[in-house]
């Protein structure tokens, strides 16, 4: 069930009457219910996935628990007479007991993942390399259909795991709820990836109607929806045209597919996620923030801490911390301090687990060589600009230029440039032929694009770049007054005929300016058959 | 407590630990500045910060990071 | 937000929802195609609203059910009072359930159903499904008709609120949008769309050769529930095929509906075969060689239905009632007046320049 279908508002409506109607302690429920029945419209047998990934948590975290408790019972009584290495001792073979629990559980969630998503890219590159030794044998792919937004709650599901493992808080007892915990609808397609910590106590708490709350959450809904529905799906047409045809749209088009994919990409999905939030908050629920205007960043790191914020902490968390502050890794630190000098060695440990880490973001992001390329390229440019800090230390003590306008604005260009340009990978999907095209941005530029009518050839017409223009001007707008505070706070501050005005407002230019259902054309209906 | 201070110092010369708490919550120090200090702990303090010790209340102050340092040894 | 007392919170909240509403709903008039300059048969089935009520006869179908019978004529020679409730490739559920919908307001003696649609077992187009959907008001048969039409890309939705399908006419608004927003003129005669112009047959296409000559499962149920649907309100169901030459009318195919007819005890005139019997002249009743019936095609066969309907059904003349005549004379005056105005057009143009003909240099051969 896509967000943008007359389908999915019933659901809601239908969800958002029953919800306050219900007895308050069962609200959690009949969200754990709704959840079930929007995975069931993406495909019943999907649902089974869910249903054992939830289980393992639930089972595994049940058990470190246990072990957990008996520790702290243990230490309780003992406490007089163990010494501190008996202390150490017991600790480490109760952590080894733990640690068991927390293998099998990663084995069995992230082991779905890479079975479902991965199989068939690992197929593929063993035909590769079959086929380099001329062989004649190849692996036949598995065809696994994946199911609806496993790679984000997989990750919310080994959060959980591991922050339980880590003794974060204690896990939840019961089954349902963890399942609704993993399952909870509004974040199934596109995150954002929750932590148990955060969403549990509005997750299974009781909510009263709230009126102010409630038009808050649909007012981010319908912001959601103009964002996905009147500008994205609109260039979307470009940014198609554009990319299924390399071959004809070269050069400057390259450029105009680039920032035209940023605008379809970044509407698209911060737009899902205002939808996300808004519909949890018109439930009582909050949800962390996954953008927090990203192209407003002056350099990529900055990028990444704003865009998919989610994502990119727990890859921070899970993945990056840990590996980085490893035994092995400390220990690759100091012998490489001994042999490379201080200054060189320290950084191998962070580098190292860098490009671990945007290695796997990329593979995440899809099974494909692209995505992997994308990724490290991401890694690459942190390292990059990371060595460069002396000599913008350097630069700034210099031309002290840091805090004028100009020169922020060309930060703000450069990340978004170099973003946008790494970003072509997933527009190409192919990496040779993106680096093809990309090169051809620079050798074939040419402005006359812009002026001869070509852009009215991709499949929008100047009535549709005039509503991209003045949309994108609303999306910049906000996004500047954001800077100096909530926009909502101040639109709840505005008298209520006219925070309705601008309701009805939204909603009537999304239902006339939303590129959706089926374009009318007259043309269609000359009469020459019947 | 000193050795903690310098750790930070080399790290970003212009802060001013001794009074500074909000190291994590002003975003001052990134995840790269917190690996090379746990690195550096480990060096110095022999003493290994696991993952789950890196959360912005360990991270806040150098006062902080000081007694993360001192339980760790202590444990 | 806590000095606005709860009382006067609600009507604040009430009257802002009913001039949304409102508000969509202009949009929604305004967004709909009129069909007042072009394509006249896109107008057909809203303006039977207008005349519904103690009808006699209703004829139900295609463009072969609204450009074969003239009501008129029929009223004219035989006092009997008609209204065709005919759209472009209306396919037999959708006649059905606008059988369903006629049924609500009144109740014929007797209904004619043009059997061409027999053919299509399937959701055939989405701008001819809405020519016979979008003009029904809002209830169950509309709804229905909706469900067993949609293409996959098509939702329930936008049929019942066809500003969601219309929405992006906004660019293409033209002064006729403005001009009708909450008016229409007359387009047809009782559902009879009139064309004086004449194109001869000059050569009659063959029938392509079909894989399956049957009708399909879905056409069969649709008649058949038409057939229960008469019978349970005592409606006499009269089986009809227009003298169309072309698309072409397979044996194969009369040989089905004949068999059907005979099996269900139900009257069925085929006027291809009949053609010759009652005059029609395909040089000259025709306005695009051999498609549709012209008026004097349609009046030719008027004339013969009439009749027929007459002897059969005990049809009452009701010429003499006056409810009937003060009903019936505006619209005798206004079908005189269009052929009157055509004929000018011809004479003007060449073509029927205000009657949705094309100049004749378009049209292909």
């Amino acid at each position: 069930m896509s967000f943008v279908s007359s389908g999915f508002i019933l659901f809601l409506s239908v969800l958002f009457i029953l919800y306050y109607a219900v007895p308050k302690k069962a609200q959690w429920l009949l969200l754990l219910i709704f959840s079930c029945v929007f995975y069931a419209f993406a495909g019943i047998q999907f649902l089974s996935y869910v249903v054992l990934a939830a289980f393992t948590a639930w089972f595994t975290t049940g058990r470190m628990h246990k072990v957990q408790l008996e520790q702290s019972e243990y230490l309780k009584i003992h406490k007089s007479e163990m010494s501190r290495d008996d202390k150490k001792v017991y600790k480490t073979r109760m952590k080894k007991r733990q640690r068991l629990w927390l293998i099998i559980a990663l084995i069995a969630t992230i082991g779905m993942l890479a079975v479902v998503k991965y199989t068939d890219f690992m197929i593929a590159n063993i035909n590769t390399v079959l086929s380099a030794f001329k062989s004649q044998t190849s692996i036949s792919f598995l065809n696994i259909a994946l199911p609806l937004g496993m790679s984000f709650y997989t990750f919310q599901t080994v959060g959980y795991i591991i922050d339980v493992y880590r003794g974060k808080h204690p896990p939840e007892k019961n089954y349902l709820k963890t399942l609704l915990f993993v399952s909870f609808f509004p974040q199934m397609i596109q995150g954002p990836i929750s932590r148990f910590s955060d969403l549990a106590p509005d997750l299974f708490g009781k909510h009263q109607f709230a009126a102010d709350q409630f038009a808050m959450g649909v007012q981010r809904i319908l912001w959601g929806f103009f964002k996905k529905m009147v500008i994205a799906d609109r260039v979307l047409a470009a940014v198609n045209t554009i990319f299924q045809e390399p071959s004809a749209y070269r050069g400057t088009y390259v450029l105009v597919g680039m920032v035209f994919y940023a605008l379809q990409l970044y509407a698209d999905f911060t737009g899902g996620i205002d939808i996300t939030i808004g519909i949890a908050q018109s439930l009582g629920i909050g949800l962390k923030e996954n953008f927090e205007r990203p192209f407003f960043a002056k350099n990529t790191a900055e990028y990444w801490r704003r865009w998919h914020i989610t994502m990119g902490t727990w890859f921070r968390d899970y993945i990056f911390y840990p590996l980085s502050v490893s035994q092995p890794m400390l220990k690759l630190s100091t012998g490489a301090r001994r042999r490379l000098g201080t200054a060189l060695g320290k950084r191998v440990p962070v580098y190292l687990a860098t490009i671990i880490v945007w290695f796997t973001t990329g593979l995440w992001h899809g099974a494909s060589w692209n995505f992997v390329v994308w990724g490290l390229l991401n890694g690459l440019v942190i390292i990059i600009s990371q060595e460069f800090t002396p000599f913008y230390d350097w630069f700034h003590k210099k031309f002290a230029v840091s805090e004028r306008l100009w020169f922020r604005m060309f930060q703000v260009f450069r990340t978004f440039f170099l973003m946008s340009s790494i970003r072509l990978l997933d527009c190409y999907r192919d990496v040779g032929l993106t680096f093809k095209q990309y090169v051809s941005m620079f050798t074939e530029f040419g402005l006359q694009v812009f002026i001869d009518g070509s852009l009215l050839k991709l499949g929008l017409n100047t009535a549709d770049y005039l509503i991209l223009l003045i949309g994108t001007f609303m999306l910049i707008s906000v996004s500047m007054i954001q800077r100096s505070g909530s926009v909502r706070e101040n639109i709840a501050r505005k008298p209520l005929l006219l925070r309705y005005a601008m309701f009805a407002l939204l909603f009537v230019v999304i239902i006339i300016f939303g590129a959706y259902g089926i374009g009318y054309d007259a043309n269609q209906f000359i009469y020459n058959q019947f | 407590m000193e050795q903690m201070i310098e750790i930070l110092n080399n790290l970003h010369p212009e802060i001013d630990f001794m009074t500074c708490k909000t190291l994590i919550d002003d975003k001052i120090l990134d995840s790269f500045d917190i690996v090379s200090i746990v690195t550096e702990i480990n060096n110095e303090f022999d003493v290994a910060v696991p993952a789950e010790e890196i959360v912005p209340e360990n991270f806040n102050s150098a006062q902080a990071l000081q007694a993360m340092v001192d339980r760790l040894l202590d444990d | 937000m806590s000095q606005i007392g709860k009382k006067k919170l609600i009507v604040i909240n009430a009257v802002a929802l009913v001039v949304i509403f409102a508000v969509l709903l202009f949009l929604q008039e305004l967004m709909m195609p009129k069909f007042m300059t072009e394509i006249p048969e896109g107008a057909l089935i809203s303006e039977y609203y207008e005349h519904k009520g103690d009808n006699d006869v209703i004829l139900i179908g295609d463009c072969e059910a609204y450009e074969s019978v003239s009501p008129v004529t029929l009223w004219e020679d035989y006092g009997v009072s008609s209204y065709i409730v005919g759209s472009a490739q209306q396919l037999i559920w959708q006649s059905y359930y606008l059988l369903e919908e006629v049924l609500r307001y009144e109740k014929p003696e007797v209904v004619v159903f043009n059997v061409l649609a027999m053919q299509y077992d399937e959701p055939q187009s989405e701008p001819y499904n809405r020519m016979s959907i979008d003009g029904m008001r809002i209830g169950l048969p509309k709804i229905k008709s909706a469900l067993a039409s949609m293409l996959p890309e098509e939702t329930l939705a936008s049929y019942m609120f066809p500003l969601l399908r219309y929405h992006s006419r906004w660019q293409e608004l033209e002064q006729e949008d403005w001009e009708y927003l909450f008016k229409r003129d007359q387009k047809s005669h009782n559902g009879f769309l009139m064309r004086v112009d004449v194109r001869p047959v000059e050569t009659v296409p063959k029938g392509r050769v079909l894989a399956d000559y049957n009708f399909g499962e879905n056409s069969w149920k649709y008649l058949e529930m038409m057939t229960e649907l008469c019978r349970e309100n005592d409606i006499e169901l009269v089986l009809m095929k227009a003298p169309s030459l072309y698309p072409y009318w397979y044996p194969e195919w009369e040989d089905q509906i004949e068999e059907y007819a005979r099996d269900n005890d139900l009257l069925y005139l085929n006027y291809l075969e009949l053609a010759d019997d009652i005059g029609i002249d395909f040089s000259q009743d025709t306005y695009d060689a051999g498609l549709h019936m012209n008026l004097s095609g349609a009046e030719k066969i008027s004339e013969h239905l009439g009749h027929v309907l007459q002897q059969n059904y005990d049809l009452q003349d009701r010429r003499n009632e006056a409810d009937m005549i003060a009903k019936w004379q505006p619209k005798v005056d206004f079908y005189y007046n269009m052929r009157a105005a055509q004929y000018d057009d011809l004479e003007k143009y060449g073509y029927l320049k205000n009657f949705g003909g094309r100049p004749p240099e378009t049209i292909k051969e």
